[in-house]
């Protein structure tokens, strides 16, 4: 027990008492507040790096897991925290979506409402405990307290907009937290466990009689967990719900649906893998389906979009859909490809979020302009664009522009950014799965998923090209966009955190391949949790 | 006692979905209440049920299975029924606040 494995805690404890600190302190501080919530989040994201590098340099085949015992009692009998290459994934790629968003929030939307940076501390520490957790009623705990505080998020800004759109999502997401409850206890009474890791090992034991309220059981929490992730027909409240949040709600909110994606890869691969014996493989094709339909669901959403924030919420459930389909396909090699895609299309929509309000703020101004010279001068427009053919495009234009390019690259999947590199990891590991050991000839399933996949990236490609040009091409000379510098310098932090995975391709991958690698694998990670030893002078009897 | 019990969930569930369906607010917050009871009589339920049995030991008693319950889907019903009443407290103030900016009780803000 040295102090890495105290550092586990950190990311849950530190936000939660972050947060505790921060609602005393008078609102008209709002920047001080802000600043606390930053370097409590830098903490976080050091720590994340810190766990990260260390369950990195574990060797092959060993999952890297390091169980941390809450009340130090051994792993069935008491609560534990597991840290894997997986959950350190998670963990960095939320603290540094959470720093991009507190940073933008802080030149003008920290005050539309109060406790903003409460809010988001709350929410970090049910991430962060929903990610690090290895108890199904933990992750019940964490999972409502991140909902309690996105529910606060949403309604942040307040307005009939928000409040209609937070009723619905309140709704939504009470109705889906009872379904996993109902989930939870079914597996209790069938197994007996809570825990995960035990979980794993009971489940290709279980009789008959039982094994069938546990399928039930998970079922329940399976559907739970899709609500969350917006798969078709579940999702139809999240394009709503995104757009009407204020944009830095918004840009944080993309990781929500990827804790969804998150539970439900680590519970299907751990619990219904190839030990489960009669189980093994259960609800794969509903995953496989479900996603497929999602994926085209959300491309069609996202051709049809007008507003951008509709369009932005779209592109979730397609990063969704493709990502829950990943996981239905139950196939190792394309795993770790799905990885990579889950951090860069998480980045990529955070930052569009955020790009979108820098942009509208730009074209209200300039729509507002164009109506009032319509009205003034009639038709005069049609002379007046032949002399700007070469009219100097403002800096600040250029530099939302260029932005706004590379998502539209990383959405639609084009080289040389990330997004290609993704959407390429994971048709390679379709069509290669030797890798991983299976020569299975390719499906018509895989074949519909490679399909939609790049139809999906046209249809965005399509939409943004569409919204571009409308935007940056039409602009009349006189309305620059007034943008601070620390609300495009997230942006710009963002996309180039998916510039360095696109440089760094190479090891991003080995480590999302040995994530996926161990994660198929769940033997390590069960022994790991189970034979944890307890801390302390009674520890080793 | 089964019958009663499993009888009592299965009308709150009945009765929850049905009013979760509904178009008004209060209907709406009133359903997933029946809801959350029904969910939390379930989860007590699946610690099977037993009268006379004790979750906890007495000091310098000892316990099994012939003469305790198991304390856990107690533990889990507390932890349920506190989360419940905190989001149907959170979900009255929005439904409140709806109210006020739309004058209307309707889910969707307008008639």
């Amino acid at each position: 027990m040295n102090w890495l494995h105290h550092l586990i805690v950190l990311p849950i404890l530190l936000p939660l008492v972050t947060a505790a600190v921060l609602i005393p302190v008078d609102e008209r501080n709002r920047t001080l507040k802000g600043v606390l919530g930053f370097a409590s989040t830098i903490a976080v994201f050091f720590a994340g790096v810190i766990l990260m590098r260390a369950a990195a340099t574990s060797g092959d085949g060993d999952s890297g897991a390091i169980v941390y015992l809450l009340g130090n009692w051994p792993a069935p009998f008491g609560i534990v925290l597991v840290l894997d290459r997986l959950s350190a994934l998670m963990l960095v790629l939320t603290s540094v979506l959470a720093l991009a968003t507190q940073v933008f929030s802080m030149s003008k939307w920290h005050r539309a409402g109060h406790h903003f940076h409460s809010l988001v501390q709350l929410m970090l520490a049910g991430l962060n405990g929903a990610f690090l957790t290895g108890d199904l009623f933990n992750l019940f705990v964490f999972f409502e307290m991140m909902l309690a505080a996105s529910y606060g998020l949403l309604l942040h800004g307040s307005g009939p907009m928000r409040v209609k759109a937070g009723l619905h999502y309140i709704a939504v997401n009470l109705a889906a937290s009872s379904l996993f409850l109902i989930g939870v206890s079914m597996i209790y009474g069938a197994t007996g466990t809570l825990n995960m890791a035990d979980l794993a090992l009971r489940i290709g034991t279980i009789g008959p009689e039982s094994r069938m309220l546990m399928e039930a059981g998970a079922a329940l929490l399976g559907i739970a967990f899709l609500v969350k992730a917006g798969m078709w027909p579940l999702g139809f409240w999240l394009p709503a719900a995104y757009s009407a949040a204020t944009p830095p709600v918004a840009a944080i909110f993309a990781i929500l649906t990827k804790v969804g994606v998150y539970i439900l890869l680590r519970l299907s691969l751990l619990l219904f893998g190839s030990d489960a014996g009669n189980s093994a493989g259960f609800g794969q094709s509903i995953l496989l389906y479900g996603g497929l339909l999602t994926i085209g669901f959300g491309a069609i959403g996202v051709l049809a979009s007008q507003a951008m924030g509709r369009l932005a919420g779209y592109c979730v459930l397609v990063s969704s859909g493709t990502l829950i389909a990943a996981i239905g396909l139950g196939n190792g090699a394309v795993i770790g490809g799905a990885l990579f895609y889950l951090v860069s299309s998480t980045l990529t929509i955070c930052a569009l979020f955020l790009l979108i309000e820098l942009v509208e703020r730009a074209r209200d101004a300039g729509a507002d302009v164009l109506a009032v010279t319509m009205e003034a001068y009639g038709d005069i427009d049609e002379n007046e664009e032949e002399r700007e053919v070469s009219v100097a495009v403002p800096g600040t234009v250029a530099v939302l522009g260029l932005c706004f390019s590379a998502c539209a690259i990383l959405l639609s999947g084009l080289p040389p950014l990330s997004g290609f590199l993704a959407k390429f990891a994971m048709l390679h590991g379709l069509f290669n799965p030797d890798s991983f050991g299976g020569d299975a000839p390719v499906s018509g399933a895989e074949w519909t998923y490679t399909a939609l996949l790049i139809l999906s990236g046209l249809a965005a490609m399509i939409a943004m090209n569409r919204v571009g040009i409308r935007t940056f091409w039409t602009s009349i000379e006189g309305t620059i966009p007034r943008v601070f510098l620390i609300e495009i310098a997230p942006v710009l932090m963002l996309l180039a955190v998916c510039a360095f995975l696109s440089l760094q391709a190479g090891s991003a991958m080995r480590y999302m391949d040995a994530t996926a690698k161990a994660l198929a694998e769940p033997q390590n990670y069960i022994g790991r949790v189970m034979s944890a030893p307890r801390a302390g002078p009674t520890g080793g009897d | 006692m089964e019958l009663v019990l499993s009888a009592g969930i299965g009308v709150l569930t009945a009765s929850g979905v049905w009013l979760l369906f509904r178009p008004r607010t209060y209907q709406v917050i009133i359903g997933l209440s029946l809801l959350s009871y029904a969910v939390n009589l379930f989860i007590f339920g699946m610690g099977r049920l037993r009268v006379n049995a004790p979750p906890l030991l007495e000091p310098g008693g000892t316990g099994g299975l012939l003469t305790h319950t198991d304390p856990i889907p107690q533990a889990l019903v507390l932890t349920a029924i506190v989360i419940g009443f905190a989001m149907t407290a959170l979900f009255l103030v929005v439904l409140l606040a709806s109210r006020g900016f739309t004058g209307t009780d309707h889910v969707d803000g307008r008639e």
